[in-house]
């Protein structure tokens, strides 16, 4: 039989609608890569093998009796396992919250992936509590990069990349805080979407930092991205800032191709402290999207140490109980991280929204002068998974808090961002973050397709 | 506190963790100190940012509740 393990999401659903195989056969195919490989990628925490083969036969019954399939139909996806998946325990990375009960139901957007077809394979390793960029973990062992496991996948939402990029799952769903959802998919080889903040409902999953986190889907290809996130979107009155949910479809508006789009590269602060091959992959995109100019993220990298202290100090007021109590059951490259967030004074955490405020009223005057902005999803391709420290324009400085040291500034004012993968000749793929304005998560995704179609941007499987 | 650049990281290290009953072991120590260390010089860069008295931070608010 076809290995369905390579396909993307919509070729998948695709086949299924049209009989060409089942939904179970895909399920217990992607169900028996995980059996194969998830010892040496530890991307599965968690594998919901009876739920998703009931669902599954309820799709195949579904087409049997002759009723339409949903957009998503068999679908194998997997979620990080800070979602609520239910009778499952949330343990968002950590060994504490494993002493929690099972979540009593799911969280809204696997209720809302499920409605539209989707077989749920189970839950996935990422960074302790969402703070890191690397996809290390010391309870569940570190996920690795199917392209090369002796490297890292990224993080925080390290499974969520490395079951995509592996062939576990089709579509995978991270949360992207700081970059948890662009770094993995820049080093993993895949495509990534960081919707607007308050795009998509975080009801259900377990936080980091209210102020900046958001949802969103890993997949093999844009078309893929956009039907996950359509089937996603929507007001939730169980999320604060998703209760109106405005976000228009996207799907209908991915194809069109590049006409009337403004493009430019993202000058100063994203043209330094990166190897090479990132602004290499940005030059190839910038290329063939025919982008003129740069424009300046104005204090940028203000803006980046302003989302560092916000995220220190919230995420250490979340933790601050467990860090007294449990200090021993944390892993202890987040432990020291946060103990030092609970040491900082309120007045650090005001001016730091404060600036986000001001850098919000900046940047979006970019958007008058063009659509799309694009800049290096991370300084580097895949560092190994023991590595500590990198070195950029000639210093050196550990690799946790400095892989998300481009995706920063732009999540701390909430714009929506495609990451898209560039192979080099030789070696480990690189991704390139197309940033566009609150809103118009559209117009980057009918960018980042029209640079799959041309093959100048692609997510290969691993071998 | 505007100078926080200027701060020693050991000792505040140790009079914070005494003063909030945060653990800090001589296994922590030294991570968490390198931390602070970081910490003190990104948020230099916000402290030096001139801002107006009447600056609005950016959390989101809306006193009829977000359901409705």
């Amino acid at each position: 039989m076809k290995d369905w393990t390579a396909e993307p999401a919509f070729r998948i659903a695709a086949a299924i609608r049209a009989g060409e195989v089942s939904a179970r056969a895909v399920a217990e195919q992607h169900l028996a890569a995980i059996a194969q490989r998830n010892d040496t990628l530890r991307a599965f925490t968690d594998i919901t093998t009876e739920r998703a083969l009931a669902k599954a036969d309820a799709l195949d019954a579904a087409r049997t009796q002759g009723q339409a399939l949903p957009s998503l139909a068999g679908v194998p996806v997997a979620v990080k396992n800070l979602f609520d998946v239910a009778g499952l325990v949330t343990r968002a990375g950590s060994k504490i919250n494993r002493d929690h009960a099972p979540a009593s139901q799911d969280a809204t957007l696997i209720t809302r992936l499920e409605a539209a077809g989707a077989v749920l394979l189970g839950a996935l390793n990422m960074g302790e509590y969402a703070y890191d960029f690397t996809g290390r973990n010391a309870h569940d062992g570190h996920s690795r990069n199917p392209h090369d496991t002796a490297r890292m996948t990224g993080g925080s939402s390290g499974g969520s990349g490395g079951a995509v990029a592996g062939g576990l799952a089709a579509i995978t769903l991270g949360s992207d805080t700081n970059g948890s959802i662009r770094v993995p998919a820049s080093l993993c080889g895949i495509f990534g979407l960081k919707p607007s903040y308050g795009g998509l409902s975080r009801a259900g999953t377990f936080p980091f930092i209210a102020s900046l986190d958001h949802l969103g889907p890993l997949a093999r290809s844009v078309m893929d991205l956009a039907l996950a996130y359509d089937a996603m979107r929507g007001a939730d009155p169980l999320d604060p800032v998703c209760a109106r949910g405005t976000a228009e479809p996207v799907t209908p508006s991915v194809e069109p191709g590049l006409k009337g789009l403004r493009v430019t590269r993202a000058g100063g602060y994203f043209t330094r402290m990166g190897e090479a091959e990132a602004f290499a992959a940005v030059d190839l995109i910038a290329r063939a999207l025919g982008a003129k100019g740069s424009v300046e993220f104005p204090e940028a990298h203000r803006a980046r140490a302003a989302a560092f202290t916000i995220t220190m100090i919230e995420g250490s007021s979340l933790h601050r109980d467990r860090i007294r109590t449990r200090p021993q059951d944390f892993d202890p490259e987040v432990r020291d991280r946060l103990i030092a967030g609970a040491m900082l004074p309120a007045d650090w955490y005001v001016k730091a929204q404060k600036f986000r405020r001001w850098f919000q009223t900046e940047a979006l005057k970019l958007f008058t002068q063009t659509d799309l902005i694009l800049a290096p999803a991370t300084p580097t391709s895949a560092p190994l998974v023991d590595q500590q420290d990198f070195v950029l324009d000639g210093q050196t400085l550990p690799v946790r808090p400095n892989l998300g040291i481009f995706t920063q500034p732009i999540s701390f004012i909430g714009l929506p961002v495609v990451t898209v993968p560039v192979w080099p000749e030789q070696g480990m793929p690189i991704g390139v973050q197309i940033i566009a304005a609150p809103g118009k998560e559209a117009l980057a995704l009918r960018a980042a397709h029209w640079l799959e179609s041309q093959g100048i941007v692609h997510a290969k499987p691993a071998k | 506190m505007n100078d926080a650049s200027g701060l020693d990281a050991k000792a505040y290290a140790a009079s914070m963790a005494q003063a909030l009953g945060l653990p800090l072991t001589p296994e922590y120590a030294p991570q968490v100190e390198a931390n602070l260390a970081l910490a003190f010089r990104l948020v230099q860069l916000v402290l030096d940012f001139p801002l107006p008295d009447e600056a609005e931070p950016a959390p989101v608010f809306s006193a009829e509740g977000h359901g409705a």
